[in-house]
């Protein structure tokens, strides 16, 4: 009985997935800007059936498939983007400081106008990330841009499973200030993790000793995983002390393979960082807009990056995900990284932060064909991202392009609504005396 | 020991002492002498292996040809550039320190119609964030109060100086006029479209109300101190004082307005008003109304660039391509970052609007000459002139290339030492001990 409904849930579950488009592509004469291995000047790269099928110079377009004259343009792999909320319908469970159990794949709107906006920045992954309100937030979903698909034609196949942890202001203010429930209190967020992990381990052992006593837990089940390392964290953090504290942490119960998200002040234990192996996923220049990240500088990447840490530079905002690559450039203006390595923190680092590094991130024989054709090297202001594949399916073509790209026109909205949206953290909430200001706030600033 | 390498080594000491402790290294005042760079003057296009002399507070010399005397600190810049100082023509520096701490928000006062509170007396000339702006060759800003309809006067500041006097170069430029906003603030604002709609049309009937009467105080005022005698002196009032120099056309309204309907209201409202200047700002959707914002003859300050369009069905790069837009339509066009804490990303507003369709030249002239013209002191700032201020920036490269460094930076003629807080914690734990 139990296979067979293992076997119906595979079937629900693995035929949609399966019908995960993919596309062949020939593009020729670019410079191919690698990144694991060298620039290639006058290359060209095939894409069959989804997958890059061969780098090199002149090569033949097989039959059926379309060529695209890249001369004197740059290819790049798709950018990744690790710390996202594109495309998502709700952000934040805010209702306990431990949720694991909610999944962003739940919550997933394939018809967000953002897809589109972020593959015309040549944005081909991104990484759609529960918010900041508790200190074990919920799972994440790693989407491919496949703009045009439905929500589940959106998640990468196979990807592994995530989940958002967060410390400092937001859980402290959200439960602590807003609730009187623990943490109020960098203290507290320690404590609500350990005790987190300890009830997930009895909980185990009991159900493992009792399986018919003790009923299934959702949100234990899921801690569990993540002391068996089945689910890579992603922890919300700026200062350097609550980095150290879960680092202390999660040595304590084993766990590896994690990033710690903005970081802000990652530069301040560089080392202690490189030596646990621990990732960063951080802003380029954000700082300032709130307390934790007074002191903050430009510069982080380029510290992060002289001991070796595996650092990523993430938007967190549908707006800077339509320039990552100038978010990218901006390490080597502020410390002088290199441009490969600046490169690197937008493609094959967050790839690794996602563990999809194997098949996207770089433009190598057998990795899954996500790339993007830039006018110019894509550091430079003046690049254009002209063409986006996902899994060498066109999504985006700066020529075919339409001024409306909407899926989905909802006949009950105002032709002449509109949103006004700044760039940035400083936000208007200073303005909107109307609004509650805790309210506001926590909801303003509860996903950074 | 011979005396020479003895100063040698005294001089290797005092640089070594002054590299550790900078942040009280003092900049460095009197005449320069920076050659062989390639000067970007924005006014009088670009001059190849030139030279500029500073004298003092001013620029004394621009051109080619010129050997300076002995007294002139020579400075070689081969294949470096040399640009005006950039200016923002909005943002909140010196006004806000750390946005989500309340405290540290001088910004917005209580109430809708505060046309006496002044930015200029709230600036913060230590804010931890002007350095780390001007070390990126931003020199001077507007910095704007935002409450209410009408929220005070925005002050243009240069950022460098002890106190907000000797930092104003026009302590009051411009009356900050927030046009009530027909649409949405942004994800966050909750409202039904019925209390949108309600709000709106409340707000928009107490701004004319107010505006009428602060009108009419200036002309009972004026007619009393034209001839005072037989009269009896009317009441003063703070508020509607802040209000006369706008009627009395010395004080120009700067009107931050987005939406298509709202900027044509406002256009409206400029027409209704011949004897009051107006400047647009913000205009998220300007290009859909350039040829009106054109024919009615407003400046416009665009900005941020980098931002999401504003309505889901529009493409893609319009906001990018708005600068540009309304250029073409024959607007005169400067650029801002609304920002508090980076407003050295204002080059790559400019950047992004060159990439997009604005020429290179012009969205240059709109982070440097072009405020400068809208705020009435281009007689002062904005362009590498004979005569101009010394604001000025050495980059490496193009000003409003990403990957640009900034050597230099002199506002006034005071050579800045390039340090910031960010840049200190970029020496304190690049070379960390890594055992402590």
């Amino acid at each position: 009985m139990k296979s067979i409904i293992t076997l119906i849930l595979a079937l629900v579950i693995a035929s949609p997935l399966a019908a995960q488009p993919k596309g062949s592509v020939h593009i020729k004469n670019a410079t191919v800007i690698t990144i694991t291995g060298e620039t290639l000047e006058n290359t060209d790269v095939l894409v069959q059936n989804g997958l890059i099928a061969r780098i090199g110079k002149n090569l033949a377009t097989p039959r059926g498939v379309e060529s695209v004259d890249a001369t004197g343009k740059f290819l790049l792999p798709g950018i990744i983007d690790a710390h996202s909320h594109l495309a998502l319908a709700s952000l934040n469970e805010a209702t306990s400081p431990v949720t694991a159990e909610v999944r962003m794949t739940d919550a997933v709107n394939a018809y967000d106008i953002g897809i589109y906006r972020a593959l015309a920045g040549g944005v081909t992954i991104s990484h759609a990330m529960h918010g900041s309100a508790n200190v074990i937030g919920g799972q994440g979903a790693t989407l491919k841009h496949h703009y045009g698909e439905t929500a589940e034609n959106l998640l990468m196949r196979n990807a592994p499973r995530t989940i958002k942890f967060a410390l400092g202001e937001n859980p402290t203010r959200v439960h602590g200030q807003g609730n009187g429930v623990h943490p109020r209190t960098r203290m507290g967020v320690e404590q609500v993790i350990r005790e987190t992990f300890d009830a997930a381990k009895d909980y185990k052992r009991r159900r493992a000793a009792n399986p018919t006593r003790v009923a299934k837990d959702e949100r234990l089940e899921v801690i569990a995983d993540i002391l068996d390392g089945k689910i890579l964290v992603h922890c919300h953090s700026y200062r350097a002390d609550e980095i150290l504290m879960l680092m202390r942490v999660f040595n304590d119960y084993g766990i590896k393979n994690y990033t710690m998200q903005h970081a802000n002040e990652a530069f301040k234990v560089a080392p202690e960082l490189a030596k646990n192996g621990v990732h960063t996923s951080i802003f380029a220049d954000w700082w300032a807009y709130k307390f934790e990240v007074y002191y903050s500088t430009a510069y982080n990447a380029a510290i992060l990056n002289k001991y070796g840490v595996i650092n990523s530079i993430n938007s967190d905002s549908d707006e800077l995900i339509r320039h990552l690559n100038h978010e990218a450039a901006k390490a080597v203006r502020y410390g002088g990284v290199s441009e490969l390595d600046a490169l690197k923190m937008i493609t094959i680092n967050p790839a690794i932060q996602l563990g999809v590094a194997n098949r996207v991130g770089s433009i190598e024989v057998g990795k899954e064909a996500d790339l993007a054709l830039w006018s110019k090297h894509p550091l430079s202001i003046y690049a254009i991202a002209e063409r986006t594949w996902v899994d060498g399916v066109k999504r985006f073509d700066i020529e075919t392009d339409q001024t409306d790209m909407r899926l989905r026109v909802n006949p009950a909205a105002k032709f002449e609504s509109s949103m006004i949206s700044e760039s940035g953290r400083h936000a208007d909430s200073c303005m909107e005396g109307v609004l509650d200001f805790f309210t506001f706030e926590a909801m303003e600033h509860s996903h950074e | 020991m011979n005396k020479r390498f003895f100063i040698l080594i005294l001089l290797c000491a005092a640089w070594v002492t002054s590299a550790s402790a900078q942040i009280t290294e003092k900049p460095a005042f009197g005449k320069f002498a920076l050659i062989n760079a390639t000067i970007h003057t924005v006014s009088d296009g670009v001059i190849q292996n030139g030279v500029v002399l500073i004298n003092g507070e001013r620029i004394e010399f621009v051109g080619n040809n010129v050997k300076p005397t002995a007294d002139y600190t020579v400075v070689d810049l081969t294949g470096k550039h040399i640009w005006p100082g950039m200016i923002d023509a909005g943002t909140s520096l010196g006004l806000i320190e750390i946005s989500a701490v309340p405290v540290t928000v001088d910004n917005a006062e209580v109430g809708n119609f505060n046309p006496n509170m002044r930015a200029f007396t709230a600036i913060n000339p230590n804010s931890a964030a002007i350095a780390v702006n001007r070390v990126e060759g931003v020199t001077s800003v507007i910095a704007e109060p935002a409450s209410g309809f009408i929220s005070g006067t925005a002050t243009l500041i240069d950022l460098f100086g002890y106190s907000p006097d000797t930092m104003a170069v026009k302590a009051d430029a411009a009356m900050v006029m927030n046009w009530p906003a027909s649409g949405r603030r942004g994800w966050f604002d909750q409202r039904t479209d019925e209390q949108v709609k309600e709000q709106f049309e409340t707000q928009l009937k107490e701004m004319r109300d107010t505006w009428s009467k602060a009108k009419f105080y200036h002309e009972m005022m004026t007619a009393f101190e034209t001839s005072p005698i037989g009269k009896t002196r009317p009441d003063k009032d703070q508020q509607m004082e802040g209000m006369r120099n706008v009627f009395r056309g010395t004080l120009p309204v700067m009107v931050r307005v987005d939406r298509e309907g709202d900027i044509r209201e406002a256009l409206k409202w400029v027409a209704a008003n011949p004897d009051v200047k107006f400047i647009f700002t913000s205009v998220a959707e300007g290009w859909r109304v350039a040829d009106e914002i054109a024919a009615a003859n407003v400046p416009v300050i665009v900005g941020p660039v980098l931002r999401l369009p504003s309505r889901d069905y529009d493409h893609y790069l319009r906001p990018y391509q708005n600068a540009g837009l309304l250029h073409k339509a024959g607007v005169l066009v400067a650029l801002r970052t609304g920002q508090t804490e980076n407003v050295r990303n204002l080059p790559f507003q400019a950047g992004y609007s060159a990439t997009y369709g604005m020429p290179y030249d012009e969205a240059v002239k709109a982070v440097t000459l072009n405020p400068a013209k809208i705020f009435g002191v281009d007689d002062r700032l904005g362009s590498i002139t004979k005569g101009k201020m010394a604001n000025l920036v050495v980059t490496n490269g193009d000003l409003l290339e990403t990957m640009t460094q900034v050597e230099m930076v002199f506002i006034r003629g005071r050579n800045l030492p390039l340090s910031s807080r960010q840049e200190q914690l970029y020496r304190q734990f690049i070379d960390r001990d890594a055992t402590n």
